[in-house]
């Protein structure tokens, strides 16, 4: 509902510039397009005038040309890389290289080549002209097409209002129609208005300011608290900081949340096919890190199989990485934990084993080192829902991801004969034999189940963490805890153990740092097991008895 | 008479002991006095290793006192280990006085490193050999007493006590690897210069302290197995067998198991003093859960239950990690996690239980 109204607004504006040029280029000059890259030609050349006036002069005229390279020379200019070819007088951009100057046409781009440093000579400017450039540079970005260069034009400004920014912005102001922009021109000429001699206006502009949470606006009037007399002032003041920090209180806040969530969904992907794997069927397997190793190492297969298509191969290594890694699982199950049966701890060691093998295998035959892979464009960036909060796209995705294979494992588990083969095999198993279920079959599926979960984990974490031969190790331990923690045998009590690890370590990290709250975490748990050892929603009735 | 006695009720165990006394002539003898040139010479490089080896099997043998005996597999002995290790690395640290790069007299390097200015609290008595032995013992002890006294009263059990303290160890190693803990951080303890005023370089020392391994290694066995053979030792099988007949019995099933626990964790805490100075480093690395559960390895390729078996089963298993990993590192980890799944699966009982099997069938 919020981007196609952006995009629309945006189209139209740009169209309705377009045609002012158009109209502007008809009327007012009567020729092509020639004509205009010509008149731009002569404005970058006036540029080398003969005095500092001419030369300002030159600047306003290369501005109101409108051309596109504007800003480009105007910058080279003001760090000083405008220079001029001594054989005939052309403005050129220059770049140090080794034998002189890798040398540009300031006006058209073109490459001249490299020139000796004394075939050049720079443009010589002075602190009045630096400061008409940085302010023909603002009004240049102020007049932009694109919103967020409009936006972030203005923003650049606030810390540096004077009276000619202040014009500046006024002209702007009375043109714009984005609203957001509109919002931010009037906070920056209520921050210039904080300067006034009036008090009126001073007082007129505390209460404009009022709710923003930009942080130039918070650190002024902080300042002005210091300095100011007025009482009435003062007091409106410390109402509108109040307010302000209430506000900000509240985004990090809810920032705080999110990132414990996005945590949170984090653990939750890595254990919740081992709350299938050591809920549901009481195996632990310590080479569950590794299955969602595997995950991640499909993914990164994938792409390579599939280059230059970064969206569908994501698409694709989803089913490949559950498949992969669930063959693996299964292969386990049958190869290895079947004989272990009743005897936890042996298969603790042995899939332990089992994690080490694997981890010398992806490292001799893919590599030792870490591997990227690649992300789509629609997971990089952010939502950006003010100054003070916005959200990353992949930790939003991951987020969604994570409950919905939640829900699919739930459905499988209570929808499907399958999911009521597994519940009955878990709960009683000889009397689920009796039934005519094949338990050893329901053994091996459940099996294949959680570890294609674990390949389907590595997926979404390929996207969020570095992929290598490690990996898995670091989940390990933490799944482990949110399956405990949740409570044996309950999918639901590892989500909301899971959430709740995540944002408990959030919470407590600005306070002691990301370190000590695991450690912290770590602790608690401990500590939780001890008093209440079935975790948080242990299972009831005869099947907790095992 | 005695000998005797313990040669006819335990002939792994004196097998052991027979050993231990022969490396304790053979190694000084072949090192010290067999001149280099002699083939027969052992380097001392080889007589440090043993040494190490020596510590790994005192580590192994409390493992298995308290999973070979009674069923509580913990994969948090190396928090024990590298606890008493870092109590005898903090003495070791301060006997470096003014020599370290920085000279300072009273701070460690590492602590000039982050500008502090004077010693923390808990790095004071340090510097005297009886408060850090004290230390190697109460540390690990203490530890252990505090996780054991809240899990086993609240009856956290098997698998769920083994990964409690697997989240034990591993939550020490994040507190370890903190440089603000005050115990060098990343880097851990080293550049040590002398223990008791002999210099740790000297072929001497060396000699001494794979001598006074052998001697604790020796006790230690004697001790446990007269703990097992004593009537708490009994008992203490029992519960493995049948913890709850253990408990209606009459029988306090949770101090049984506390003190094995506190007594494990102190023999662990021995050994890892023993291997700090032979070794010359102490990090957080020794915390890793990996390494934890590699102990449990060796327990159990050696046959756990024995006490003699899992001190040979360390024995092997690290002689064949160190050829492995400097002659084919790629194969190691293949053959360690194969040794896990095969010695599971067909030697639930290791190396010792096949010999048993075959002198059965023979007889």
């Amino acid at each position: 509902m919020f981007l196609p109204r952006l995009v629309k607004r945006s189209f139209g504006q740009s169209w309705c510039l377009q045609g002012v040029r158009w109209l502007l280029a008809l009327l007012l000059f009567g020729v092509t397009a020639v004509a205009f890259a010509a008149d731009f030609d002569a404005a970058v050349q006036s540029l080398n005038g003969e005095n500092f006036t001419v030369k300002e002069a030159s600047i306003g005229d290369v501005v109101d040309t409108g051309h596109e390279r504007s800003s480009t020379v105007l910058e080279s200019m003001l760090n000083g890389l405008l220079y001029y070819r001594k054989s005939d007088g052309r403005m050129v951009i220059v770049a140090p290289v080794e034998q002189g100057y890798q040398v540009q046409d300031a006006a058209s781009g073109e490459d001249l080549g490299v020139l000796g440093k004394r075939k050049v000579r720079k443009i010589a400017i002075n602190n009045a002209l630096r400061t008409s450039l940085r302010n023909a540079l603002a009004r240049l970005s102020l007049s932009s097409t694109e919103r967020d260069v409009r936006y972030a034009a203005v923003q650049e400004m606030l810390g540096t209002m004077n009276k000619d920014s202040r014009a500046l912005l006024e002209d702007r102001l009375a043109m714009e129609t984005d609203e957001r922009v509109r919002d931010l021109l009037g906070t920056a000429l209520a921050l210039y208005k904080l300067d006034s001699q009036d008090r009126d206006v001073r007082l007129q502009a505390v209460q404009d300011l009022d709710g923003s949470i930009i942080p130039q606006v918070r650190n002024r009037l902080v300042g002005l608290l210091a300095s100011e007399n007025d009482a009435e002032i003062n007091r409106v003041l410390k109402q509108v900081l109040g307010s302000i920090d209430a506000r900000l209180q509240l985004y990090s806040l809810a920032e705080t949340a999110f990132f414990g969530l996005s945590l949170g969904s984090v653990l939750l992907l890595a254990a919740i096919g081992l709350a299938i794997t050591f809920g549901v069927m009481g195996v632990i397997n310590m080479a569950h890190g590794e299955l969602i190793m595997l995950g991640a190492y499909t993914t990164y297969l994938v792409q390579s199989a599939l280059p230059g298509h970064v969206e569908l191969s994501l698409l694709v290594a989803v089913p490949a990485a559950f498949m992969v890694s669930g063959a693996f699982g299964i292969a386990i199950e049958r190869g290895v934990i079947r004989f272990l049966y009743g005897r936890p701890l042996e298969t603790l060691l042995a899939t332990f084993g089992i994690s080490l093998i694997l981890q010398q295998l992806v490292r001799s035959t893919i590599s030792a080192q870490n591997v990227t892979v690649s992300n789509p464009n629609w997971m990089s960036g952010s939502l950006h829902i003010n100054e003070a909060f916005s959200l990353t796209y992949n930790r939003i995705y991951i987020l969604i991801f994570s409950l919905v294979v939640f829900f699919a494992l739930l459905a499988i588990l209570k929808k499907t004969s399958l999911g009521l083969q597994v519940r009955a095999v878990s709960q009683n198993r000889p009397m689920a034999k009796a039934m005519g279920i094949r338990s050893e079959w329901v053994d091996a599926m459940t099996f294949g189940l959680g570890s294609g979960i674990a390949g389907i984990a590595g997926v979404a974490l390929s996207q969020l963490t570095n992929v290598g031969p490690n990996m898995g190790q670091s989940y390990i331990i933490d799944s482990f805890m949110v399956v405990v923690f949740g409570g044996v045998g309950n999918l639901w009590g590892t989500m909301v153990g899971a959430m709740s690890l995540g944002v408990a370590n959030k919470i407590l990290e600005p306070w002691s740092g990301a370190v000590l709250a695991k450690i912290l975490v770590l602790v608690f748990i401990i500590l939780f097991i001890q008093k209440r050892p079935r975790g948080l929603f242990p299972q009831q009735g005869r099947a907790a008895e095992h | 008479m005695l000998l005797a006695k313990l040669y006819q009720q335990d002939r792994g165990g004196s097998f052991l002991l027979m050993a231990l006394l022969l490396a304790a002539v053979l190694v000084p003898v072949l090192n010290l006095w067999v001149p280099e040139s002699s083939p027969l010479h052992l380097s001392t490089y080889t007589v440090t290793l043993l040494g190490k080896y020596l510590c790994y099997a005192l580590l192994a043998m409390a493992l298995d006192l308290v999973w070979g005996y009674c069923g509580i597999l913990s994969l948090g002995h190396g928090a024990f280990f590298a606890l008493g290790g870092y109590a005898m690395g903090m003495y070791l640290m301060r006997a470096i006085g003014d020599r370290g790069v920085y000279g300072n007299p009273e701070l460690p390097d590492f602590m000039v490193f982050l500008s502090w200015q004077e010693v923390p609290w808990y790095w004071n008595g340090f510097d005297m050999f009886w408060f850090a032995l004290l230390m190697v013992v109460l540390a690990p002890g203490i530890l252990a007493f505090v996780f054991g006294w809240f899990a086993f009263r609240a009856r956290v059990t098997g698998v769920y006590l083994s990964i409690m303290t697997q989240a034990l160890t591993f939550a020490l190693m994040l507190a370890f690897f903190r440089n603000e803990m005050g115990f060098g951080g990343n880097n851990g303890l080293t550049d040590f210069k002398d223990i008791l005023g002999f210099d740790l370089q000297a072929d001497s020392t060396r000699i001494g302290l794979f001598l006074v391994s052998v001697l604790v290694l020796a006790l230690a066995y004697l001790a446990c197995r007269y703990i097992i053979n004593s009537k708490l030792g009994r008992v203490v099988v029992a519960i493995r067998d049948a913890e709850d007949r253990a408990r209606f019995v009459g029988y306090k099933v949770e101090s049984f198991k506390l003190w094995l626990f506190v007594f494990s964790a102190v023999l662990a805490g021995i050994a890892g003093a023993l291997y700090v100075p032979q070794v010359g480093i102490i990090n957080p690395g020794e915390f890793a859960p990996l390494n934890s559960i590699e102990m449990v390895i060796w327990v159990a390729v050696g046959g756990r239950g024995t006490l003699y078996g899992a001190a040979a089963g360390a024995l092997l298993v690290n002689y064949g990690k160190t050829y492995f990993t400097a002659a084919f590192p790629e194969i190691w980890l293949f053959a360690l996690g194969a040794l896990f799944v095969l010695v599971t699966v067909f030697l639930p009982r290791g190396i010792i239980g096949l010999m048993r099997r075959g002198k059965d069938r023979q007889s």
